[in-house]
C-alpha cells in the first residue's frame, strides 16, 4: 500500500534511512544479510540493540516513561519499512517483544523496575519456557512442577525446543503449582536465572544444522516467589496475554515485501519455461502480501486502542508465516540449483571459503528449513486455524 | 501399458527392499552425512549391489546384464530412495549406461558396458553449466582437429563427477547455447583431463564441478541431441520412482508419527484437520505412482509417446513429493525440525530431486510443448 506521506513524515522516513545507513557496521549488516532464521546471533542481535538503544528506537511502541517513542502508527509503519530494507540483525524477541510487554501488563512495580532496563540495556538475555516433550499444541497439560517451600518454588521436570536457553541468562517459564478441574488452572508464571544451580541444558541439532534450541532439565531448582508474575496457579492469564504479542504486534508484511522485490530480479535471470511460471505464482503472492500489509496496519491501530493485539494476532500469524514460507519456496526454485548450496563455512563474516554460487544461495537452504518452523511455533497454523474457529467464529 | 509388476519385477523389488533394509538403511545413509568418504557411498555396499545384478539390470545380455528393463530398474529406485541408499545407480547405470547403449557407436559400448557391469568402471552424465536444467545449454566446446577432438569448458553439479572413472560429456560441436542442433557428447576418461571440486548440495549426494581440458579421439564420440534426449528421459523416469520412494517413507513416517502421537488426550491423527490432510496425500502418491509405473513402461515398450509420459511423471512427482514432504514436517511439530529425526532428511533430499533434471515448471512447460500446446 502505498500511504501518502506529508511532509514530516517524509522527513521522519529520510532520518531513519540515513540512520539505518550509517548505524549499520560492516559486520552487522553483513549478518542481518546472512541472516538463516528468524533469529540472529546473541552477539549480533545484542550489539545491534545496543545501537537502537542508545538512539531511543528500541521500543518505539512501549510506553514512553519505559523508553517508548510515542511515535504515530505511520512513523511505526515507516520505521518498519525502512528496517526491512536495510535488513539489520533481528533482535532477540523473548525479552523486547515477550517478557517486556507481559510485566508492563500483568507485572509488579519492583519487577518493571528491575527488569525493564535491564531487558532494554542487553543486561539480561530471555529464553521462553513454556513447550515440554508431552505439552506442544496442547500447553495447558504442561507438567513441569514448582513446589511451594517457604519463599521458594522448587523446580522439577523439564522444557524443550526452548529457544536460546543455552544463551540465556534469564527463562521466563510455565510450571505446575496445582491439579484443578481444568489443566488452564494451576499454572503459574516465574521467572529465572539460567545459572541456578539443578538446571541442565542440551542444545538440540536441527534439520538445517544449526543448534538454536536446546532442552533444560530441572532437578530441585529454587526459584524466589518474588519472581512470580500475576497470582500463583493464574499463570495462564499473563501466558495468553503474552502471546498476543508473540503471534501479533509486529508486521511482517514489509519484509515479505523486501523479499519479493529480490525474487522478482531473479526470476528475470531465468529460462523461459521456469520464468513465466514462477512470475505467475510471485504475482499471486505479491497480492495477499499487499493485503496483509494493509490488515496489519489496520491491527496496529486496534492494538492502539485496546492495548493487546487480541485474538485477530491468530489471523496475521497465520497468514504471515505461511506468505513467509510460501516465498521461501520460490526463493529456493528461483535460485535453481543455487539455492540448494550446502556451504555452512562460507556464510561467516569475511570467511575466506569461495561460495559455489552467489552469495545469496548460502542463506537459502538453511533459511527456508528454519523458516518451517514458522507454522509450528508460537502455536501451529492447526492451532491458530482451531483458534480462529472458535474464538472468532465460535464454532 | 503394463501397471502391475510381473513376477521378476515383483522379485527384485523384494530383493531390493529387503537389501536397503538390511545394507543400507537410512541409519547408513546418516553416517555417511556425516563422514561422507571420497566417493560418498560406500564403497563395499556399492559392490553388494554389483553382485546382486543391479548394474546390469536395463543391459542387453551381450554385455553382461539381465534386460529386464526399466519397470524393474523403477523398483529397485523405489527401494534406494525409500531408504536414501547411497549408491552410484543414478549417475552410472541409468544416466551413464544409457548413454553407451542406446548409442550408435556400438564398438565403444561393447567395450565399456561390460565393466559398467561388472562395476570395474563407474560412469557419470557432465550436462549442467548452469542452476537451472537446461538440455540444450552446452557452451563447452567440442573442437575437432584430425582424428581428435578438444573438449574445453566447465560443467556444474555433475552427479557422482568426483568418483567416476570415466565422464559423458555435452560439449557444443556447433550453434549457440540453447541450440538443440549442435551437441555432441563424448566419452572421456577422467585422466584425460578432467579435475574437478566437491559441491555439495543440501541432499548430501556428492556433486562436483568438472574443469574439463581434454582431447580424446574422435572415436569417443557417442551421438548428438537425440542420444542425449533419450538418456536424461531414462534418467528422470527413474529420479521420478527414487522420488516415489522417498515420499512413501515420509509419508508411512508420517501416518504411524499421527498414530502414536498424543495432544489433547487423543492421538493427533484423530483430528479431522491432520486426517482429511493424510486422506488427500494419499491419493496423490498413488495418481503419482501411476504416471511414474506408466513412464517406465513406455520406456520398455518403446512408445511414442515415451517422452511425454516422462515429463508427466516428472513433473507430477515432483509436485506430490514437495507436498508430502513439507506435510510430513508440518505433521510432526516440532519433532519433525530435528536432525535426530529422519524425517527432515526427505525434505532436503526432496528439494534437490525436483530440481535435478528439470523442475516441475520445466516438465509441465516440456509437457504442454510435446502435446500440442
Ligand atoms: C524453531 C522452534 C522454536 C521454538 N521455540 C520455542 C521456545 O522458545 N519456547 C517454547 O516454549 N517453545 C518453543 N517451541 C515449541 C513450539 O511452540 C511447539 O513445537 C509447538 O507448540 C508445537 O508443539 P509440538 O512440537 O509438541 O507438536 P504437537 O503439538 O505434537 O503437534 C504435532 C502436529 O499435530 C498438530 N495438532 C496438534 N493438535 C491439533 C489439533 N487439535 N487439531 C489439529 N492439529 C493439531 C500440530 O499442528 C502439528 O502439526 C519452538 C519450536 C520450534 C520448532
Amino acid at each position: 500500500m502505498k500511504l501518502a506521506f506529508t511532509a514530516e513524515e517524509n522527513a521522519f522516513r529520510d532520518e531513519v534511512r540515513a540512520f539505518f545507513a550509517t548505524a549499520l557496521t560492516p559486520e552487522l549488516a553483513h549478518a542481518g544479510r546472512h541472516r538463516t532464521s528468524v533469529y540472529s546471533s546473541k552477539e549480533h542481535a545484542l550489539a545491534w540493540q545496543k545501537i537502537l538503544y542508545d538512539q531511543g528506537w528500541l521500543v518505539p511502541s512501549w510506553p514512553e516513561q519505559y523508553g517508548g517513542c510515542n511515535w504515530s502508527l505511520t512513523q511505526r509503519y515507516i520505521f518498519a519499512c525502512e528496517r526491512a530494507r536495510a535488513k539489520p540483525p533481528a533482535l532477540s524477541p523473548m525479552g523486547l517483544s515477550m517478557l517486556g510487554p507481559a510485566l508492563l501488563g500483568c507485572g509488579t512495580e519492583a519487577q518493571k523496575t528491575h527488569y525493564l532496563p535491564r531487558i532494554l540495556r542487553g543486561q539480561d538475555y530471555w529464553c521462553q519456557g513454556y513447550s515440554e516433550p508431552q505439552a506442544g499444541s496442547d500447553l495447558a497439560t504442561l507438567q513441569c512442577s514448582a513446589v511451594r517451600d517457604g519463599d521458594h518454588y522448587v523446580l522439577n521436570g523439564t522444557k524443550i525446543w526452548t529457544t536460546h536457553a543455552q544463551y540465556a541468562t534469564h527463562m521466563f517459564c510455565l510450571v505446575r503449582t496445582g491439579t484443578f478441574d481444568r489443566p488452564q488452572k494451576g499454572i503459574t508464571f516465574l521467572l529465572l536465572p539460567m545459572d541456578a544451580e539443578g538446571i541442565t541444558i542440551t542444545p538440540i541439532r536441527f534439520v538445517s544444522g544449526a543448534a538454536t534450541q536446546a532442552q533444560v532439565f530441572f532437578d530441585n531448582v529454587r526459584v524466589d516467589a518474588s519472581q512470580r508474575v500475576g497470582e500463583e496457579n493464574d499463570g495462564w492469564t499473563v501466558a495468553k496475554y503474552l502471546l498476543e504479542f508473540e503471534r501479533g504486534g509486529g508486521a511482517s508484511a514489509p519484509g515479505l515485501l523486501e523479499a519479493a522485490e529480490d525474487l522478482r530480479t531473479l526470476a528475470a535471470e531465468l529460462p523461459d519455461a521456469e520464468r513465466s511460471a514462477l512470475e505467475t505464482r510471485l504475482a499471486g503472492l505479491l497480492t495477499r502480501i499487499e493485503a496483509l500489509e494493509i490488515a496489519e496496519l489496520q491491527a496496529l491501530a486496534e492494538t492502539e486502542r485496546r492495548g493487546s493485539p487480541g485474538p485477530g494476532a491468530s489471523m496475521l500469524k497465520l497468514l504471515g508465516t505461511e506468505l513467509s514460507q510460501a516465498l521461501t519456496e520460490l526463493q529456493v526454485e528461483a535460485l535453481g540449483t543455487y539455492g540448494l548450496v550446502h556451504q555452512p563455512g562460507a556464510l561467516a563474516f569475511e570467511s575466506n571459503e569461495a561460495p559455489i554460487g552467489p552469495a545469496a544461495g548460502l542463506t537459502t537452504v538453511p533459511f527456508y528449513l528454519n523458516n518451517r518452523a514458522a507454522t509450528i511455533y508460537a502455536g501451529s497454523s492447526e492451532v491458530q486455524r482451531n483458534i480462529i474457529s472458535k474464538a472468532v467464529l465460535g464454532l | 501399458m503394463a501397471l502391475v509388476l510381473n513376477e521378476d519385477q515383483s522379485f527384485i523389488q523384494a530383493t531390493a527392499a529387503e537389501f536397503c533394509a538390511s545394507k543400507a538403511p537410512v541409519s547408513a545413509f546418516r553416517a555417511l552425512r556425516d563422514n561422507p568418504g571420497p566417493a560418498g557411498y560406500d564403497e563395499d555396499t556399492w559392490r553388494a549391489m554389483v553382485e546382486l545384478g543391479w548394474s546390469g539390470i536395463t543391459l542387453p545380455e551381450a554385455v553382461g546384464g539381465t534386460d529386464f528393463g526399466w519397470q524393474a530398474m523403477g523398483t529397485i529406485l523405489e527401494q534406494t530412495g525409500r531408504y536414501l541408499a547411497a549408491s552410484p545407480l543414478l549417475s552410472s547405470v541409468v544416466l551413464g549406461a544409457s548413454a553407451l547403449s542406446l548409442s550408435e557407436n556400438r564398438a565403444l559400448a561393447e567395450v565399456v558396458l561390460p565393466q559398467v557391469v561388472d562395476g570395474t568402471v563407474r560412469l557419470a552424465l557432465a550436462l549442467e553449466e548452469s542452476p537451472h536444467h537446461q538440455p540444450y545449454g552446452a557452451a563447452l566446446t567440442a573442437t575437432a582437429s584430425g582424428d581428435a577432438v578438444q573438449l574445453k569448458g566447465e560443467k556444474r553439479f555433475v552427479m557422482d563427477g568426483g568418483s567416476a572413472e570415466q565422464i559423458i560429456v555435452v560439449a557444443r560441436e556447433s550453434g549457440a547455447p540453447g541450440d538443440r542442433d549442435g551437441l555432441g557428447l563424448y566419452l572421456v576418461p577422467r585422466e584425460a583431463g578432467i579435475s574437478a571440486v566437491a559441491e555439495k548440495l543440501a541432499d548430501c549426494r556428492a556433486y562436483a564441478r568438472l574443469t574439463i581440458d581434454a582431447t580424446v579421439p574422435a572415436s569417443q564420440r557417442l551421438g548428438g541431441a537425440e542420444l542425449l534426449d533419450a538418456v536424461l528421459d531414462r534418467g528422470r523416469a527413474a529420479l521420478a520412482a527414487e522420488m516415489l520412494g522417498a515420499a512413501q517413507a515420509a509419508f508411512d513416517q508420517t501416518i504411524a508419527y499421527l498414530k502414536e502421537r498424543k495432544q489433547f488426550g487423543q492421538v493427533i491423527g484423530s483430528f479431522q484437520a491432520l486426517k482429511h490432510r493424510a486422506a488427500d496425500l494419499f491419493g496423490e502418491i498413488e495418481l503419482a505412482r501411476s504416471t511414474v509405473l506408466d513412464a517406465l513402461s513406455a520406456l520398455d515398450e518403446g512408445r511414442d509417446d515415451a517422452a511425454l509420459a516422462v515429463s508427466l511423471a516428472k513433473a507430477k512427482m515432483g509436485e506430490v513429493l514437495h507436498a508430502v514432504s513439507c506435510e510430513a514436517l508440518q505433521m510432526h511439530g516440532g519433532i519433525g525440525m530435528t536432525d535426530e529425526f529422519d524425517i527432515g532428511f526427505y525434505m532436503k533430499r526432496a528439494r534437490v530431486q525436483e530440481a535435478l533434471l528439470g523442475n516441475q515448471a520445466f516438465h509441465r512447460s516440456r509437457y504442454a510443448a510435446l502435446a500440442g500446446y
